[in-house]
Parts: C-alpha cells; structure tokens; sequence
C-alpha cells in the first residue's frame, strides 16, 4: 500500500485535472448553447461569422482558460506519476463528472441510458490503462 | 439527428483519433526530447507528421464545437468516445503497438457505451424556449 504522503498528491493531481476539464467543458458547452446551431449561422454569416460568435463568447473564453488549466495540470501529472496512471484515470473520471455538472449546471436530462452509457465508457477507458 | 449531424459527429471521432496518432508517429520518430531543451519542440512543429497532426485536432475542435451546438455534453461525449477503440486499432495495425486482452476487453465496453447512447436522444428542450409559439402569442394576445 502507498504511503498517504504519497497517494494524497496523486489523488490531488487526478482531480485537479478531472475538475479543470470538467469545468472547461461544462463552460464550452454552456457557451455553444447560448450561441445556437453553429450550422445555421454559418449559413446566414459564413465562417468568419460563425468563429467571430464563438471567439467573443465570454463562457467559451473562460472555457478554454479551464482547459489550459487542465492540460498544464495533465502536464506536471505527467511529470511526477506514470502515464499509465494518470491518463486513463483522468479520462474516465471526467467522463462521469460530465455527467453529473451536466445534469446540475445544463440541466441536461441525463436519464438511466446516459448514465450507463456514461459509466460504461469510464470503465472501458480506464481498461484502457492494462 | 440528420445524416450530417452524425457527419460532424464521424468527424470529432476520426480527427481525435488520427490527429493523436499522426502525433504519436510524428514524435517517435524524433529523438528524445528534454524539458531543459524545450526548443527541440519547437522544431518538432515542422515535422510534416506533427503538423498533419495538429491541422487535425483544430478540425477536431472545430467539429466538437459544432457538435455541442447542437448535442448535449452528455451525448457527444460518449458517443464519440468511439476514436479510442480506432486509435487503439490504427495503435495496432499502423504503430505495432502490444495491445493486451483488458484493453480489448475496454474497447467492447467502450463500444457498448456509445451503443446506449446513441440510441436516446441527443438534445434536451429547454422548459422555457418555445420559438416556434412566441410570434403567434404575440400576435393574440396584442
């Protein structure tokens, strides 16, 4: 057994990673929903137009700052524990605490399929790790 | 969901999985890279393979943007979690990489996982928006 000195970093570096990204996906995902179909106003303003409206989103900026936070966590994860560790636990992770801010922030309706679906692929990911 | 909805949802999958394995390829073929020489990565940038690579996760991006415009979080998620079991597979075939029994086992749950998804539907209605009726209401009720 690990040491706590030692398993209580890892743990900390895990969810720091888990809470950026998710955060940074909650935020981009709440940004593309105030925006509306980006089909539809691609249509209407071209490409430029439909990057312009997602480029000035205040969420999608604060969205993307999370993400960087996460990736330079994943990053000084990387640093100080194995790949094989810190990848697929992160990965899994941040897909049931999708889930779950999606459900309280995006009252997103994450019935039973979702949540196995969910959990499903946080299992098959963390397999990934073997 | 129309055919190019999932046209856009084919293309988060695929360009995750190439762009990570057009870098992975890009970066083994480098020597080792030291964080105490970190312009070395800078120049790994114009490797042809690291730069296919990187074009491919901005279309990754753009298409995961344009999926969440119109698909839950909690949709587009699982349902392109499919790029594992086709990075896993060109990790195999074009890598060599030892893939083991678990990791096939991961990818059959993987793979469950986006069959139960993507059997439900891909966007909840918000209880307050009802565009279509608002023009109408008004017109009654003014």
């Amino acid at each position: 057994m690990m040491p706590r000195s030692a398993l209580l970093p890892t743990v900390e570096m895990i969810g720091a990673i888990v809470l950026t990204a998710t955060a940074g996906d909650i935020l981009m995902a709440s940004a593309m929903r105030q925006i509306g179909d980006l089909d539809r106003i691609r249509e209407k303003r071209g490409i430029p137009g439909a990057a312009l409206a997602v480029v000035t989103n205040g969420r999608f900026g604060l969205g993307v700052f999370f993400l960087a936070l996460s990736f330079f966590s994943l990053l000084y994860g990387l640093n100080h524990r194995d790949l094989s560790l810190i990848g697929p636990a992160a990965a899994s992770l941040t897909f049931v605490s999708n889930a779950l801010a999606a459900k309280i922030f995006l009252k997103e309706n994450v019935d039973r399929r979702r949540w196995t679906a969910a959990l499903f692929v946080c299992l098959g990911v963390a397999l990934l790790a073997f | 969901m129309t055919f190019r909805r999932y046209l856009v949802l084919a293309v988060v999958t695929l360009t995750a999985a190439f762009g990570d394995a057009f870098l992975s390829r890009g970066m083994k073929a480098l020597p080792a890279v030291s964080l105490s020489h970190p312009v070395a990565l800078i120049h790994a940038l114009f490797s042809p393979w690291i730069a296919a690579g990187i074009l491919l996760l901005i279309g990754f991006f753009a298409s995961y943007l344009t999926a969440l415009s119109f698909a839950d979080l909690t949709y587009v998620l699982p349902a392109t979690s499919l790029g594992y079991v086709i990075m896993t597979i060109l990790a195999r075939c074009w890598l060599h990489e030892h893939v083991s029994p678990l990791r096939w086992l991961g990818l059959v749950f993987i793979t469950a996982g986006v069959g139960f998804v993507a059997r439900g539907p891909s966007w909840t209605e918000e209880e307050t928006s009802v565009p279509a009726l608002a023009p109408a209401m008004e017109e009654v009720t003014s």
